[in-house]
């Protein structure tokens, strides 16, 4: 064995246990704390299949910021988990076929050598995998690529639209409003004569 | 002796080496953390017309040995209920990325330890792991304060994530590379060359986002002393305080120094009569950095509203515009500018 797979066995056995944890731990916040924790270490293991790009946008986007908002959403909720666990038996059916289905696809894309497929050739020093994604991506896959990109954006701004309601009697403010403001707006100068204390004429003896 | 010490350690030798390496950065790298505390005290002294802290050594040089000391002998104390794992784990959490971001950073022509293609996504990643040590932290201290502290930082950073990252795409489109030993060599040829000028919106952007993600002065409403104590590091005392201390400084000089290897040339001098080498990304980094404490002795902190605002609907449309007009720009006579 050489030193990447001494690599590879320890992040899988990471990888493994950390996805074990995070549907046997009791505690929401823990779960998710270990859901980072594989996919960090799943990064480390495309890293060493030379998708180095994959790899750190994983960590980008799936570490760095859905599972920040994830965890969020975590703490904040106050989660009974024996509620969560009664309705168990009721989906064990589905989620046994779900997993039967992916152990299934699994061995087909692992046993692949059995199928007429080889294992891809290691690439050099040299091998950029960021560079070479970016030139499939623009070049050959380009109409794809947009319009999955657009397809994004219209859900993004189908779920904006969705979730904005307009609340009567918000009390938010408007920055330009705020920007725009002039001395004139806010003081009024008002000219008062001082108050002289003379006694009134009338009374004087 | 470099033979004799590699036949010492045989296979060995390549991390022996490569951990020697990562010390050589580690080390001077917390004695800058160290007395930019100090200089932070003298600078924020200076301007509001105090003379700062002058009693430890002269002229006050050793207060940051006497700090480190100090916060060295102080116990850690548990809240009650804390998650002790995870409260223990948070500073580390804090202070990890931090350091390892340093790992692609250029320091000098081939000065770099790990010399990779997807250094600029490296540091963005590497960045935006470092906000978990802030949320554990409010989360496992079970006090309100910080919770909401936490929550406040994790919001905040992961908004001004978006205009960072932009403002690095119209970087890495100028310079044609994600590697940033590559990034400063396509500044070469003088303070004109630089970034800063063809690039000046991202530039701002990218250092004003810079000082937010940093949860520092004039964004500093995770900490917020007036209204939340001290914000997500309430209930932390001793050294486990120390490393956030430690985490947010070296984070400070991270930004810095990446500003300055992205848009003011990094290593490169300003004028071609003198050589390039360190000290200029040093000076660079310096005044960068004088900027930071700057900022923390004049401007008022922001209100919260106001900072989502600046974030999403200032900065964001500003680097979308300038990255249009980038691309629009490689492809007229003013190419040039970029390479």
């Amino acid at each position: 064995m050489i030193f990447q797979d001494y690599v590879f066995y320890a992040l899988a056995a990471i990888l493994l246990f950390a996805g074990l944890r995070v549907i046997t731990t009791r505690n929401p916040v823990q779960a998710a704390l270990f859901l980072v924790l594989a996919f960090f270490t799943a990064a480390g293991i495309w890293l060493l299949l030379e998708a180095e790009f994959l790899a750190i946008v994983l960590v980008l986007v799936y570490v760095g910021a859905v599972m920040v908002l994830f965890l969020f959403v975590v703490m904040m909720l106050d989660i009974n988990l024996d509620k969560l666990r009664e309705g168990f038996w009721d989906y064990a059916p589905l989620a046994g076929f779900v997993g039967v289905l992916m152990a299934l696809e699994m061995v087909m894309v692992l046993g692949s050598k059995h199928f007429g497929y080889s294992a891809p050739e290691k690439h050099g020093a040299d091998y950029s995998n960021t560079a070479e994604l970016g030139r499939l991506l623009y070049t050959d896959y380009v109409y794809p690529f947009e319009i999955a990109s657009v397809v994004l954006l219209v859900a993004i701004i189908a779920a904006i639209a969705l979730t904005l309601r307009r609340r009567a009697g918000t009390k938010h403010n408007d920055p330009a409003k705020q920007v725009r403001v002039k001395r004139a707006d806010r003081i009024r100068m008002v000219s008062m004569p001082a108050e002289k204390d003379e006694p009134a004429e009338g009374e004087q003896k | 002796m470099m033979d004799a010490l590699q036949q010492l350690f045989g296979p060995f030798w390549p991390v022996v080496w490569n951990l020697a390496k990562i010390v050589a950065i580690i080390l001077p790298l917390m004695g800058a953390v160290a007395y930019l505390t100090l200089a932070e005290r003298k600078v924020i002294g200076f301007m509001q017309v105090r003379i700062g802290p002058n009693r430890v050594g002269y002229y006050g040089l050793l207060q940051p040995l006497a700090d480190g000391i100090k916060l060295l002998f102080k116990e850690i104390i548990l809240p009650t209920a804390a998650n002790k794992f995870l409260f223990l784990l948070a500073p580390i959490l804090v202070l990890g990325p931090a350091l390892a971001a340093w790992a692609v950073v250029p320091f000098d022509l081939n000065l770099v330890l790990a010399d990779i293609d997807a250094g600029l996504l490296y540091i963005l990643a590497m960045t935006s792991v470092g906000v978990y040590g802030v949320i554990i932290a409010g989360w496992a201290s079970n006090s309100k304060y910080a919770f909401l502290g936490s929550l406040r930082s994790a919001a905040q950073i992961v908004s001004y994530e978006i205009a960072m990252g932009f403002a690095l795409v119209g970087v890495l489109m100028a310079a044609n590379s994600l590697n940033l030993g590559k990034i400063v060599l396509a500044q070469a040829g003088g303070f004109w060359q630089w970034y800063w000028l063809p690039l000046f919106p991202l530039f701002v952007v990218y250092f004003i986002s810079a000082v937010a993600e940093t949860n520092r002065a004039p964004f500093d409403v995770a900490e917020g002393e007036s209204e939340i104590v001290a914000g997500f590091h309430v209930e932390y005392s001793g050294m486990a305080f120390a490393v956030f201390f430690l985490a947010e400084y070296a984070n400070m000089i991270l930004v810095a120094t990446l500003a300055a290897v992205m848009f003011l040339g990094g290593w490169l001098s300003p004028v071609p009569f003198l050589p390039d080498g360190f000290p200029w990304l040093a000076l660079k980094v310096a005044a960068l950095l004088f900027l930071f404490l700057w900022f923390r002795a004049t401007f008022p902190r922001y209100r919260y509203d106001q900072i989502m605002r600046l974030g999403w609907k200032v900065f964001i449309p500003i680097t979308l515009v300038w990255i249009v007009v980038v691309g629009a720009m490689m492809q007229t006579p003013w190419a040039y500018l970029f390479h």
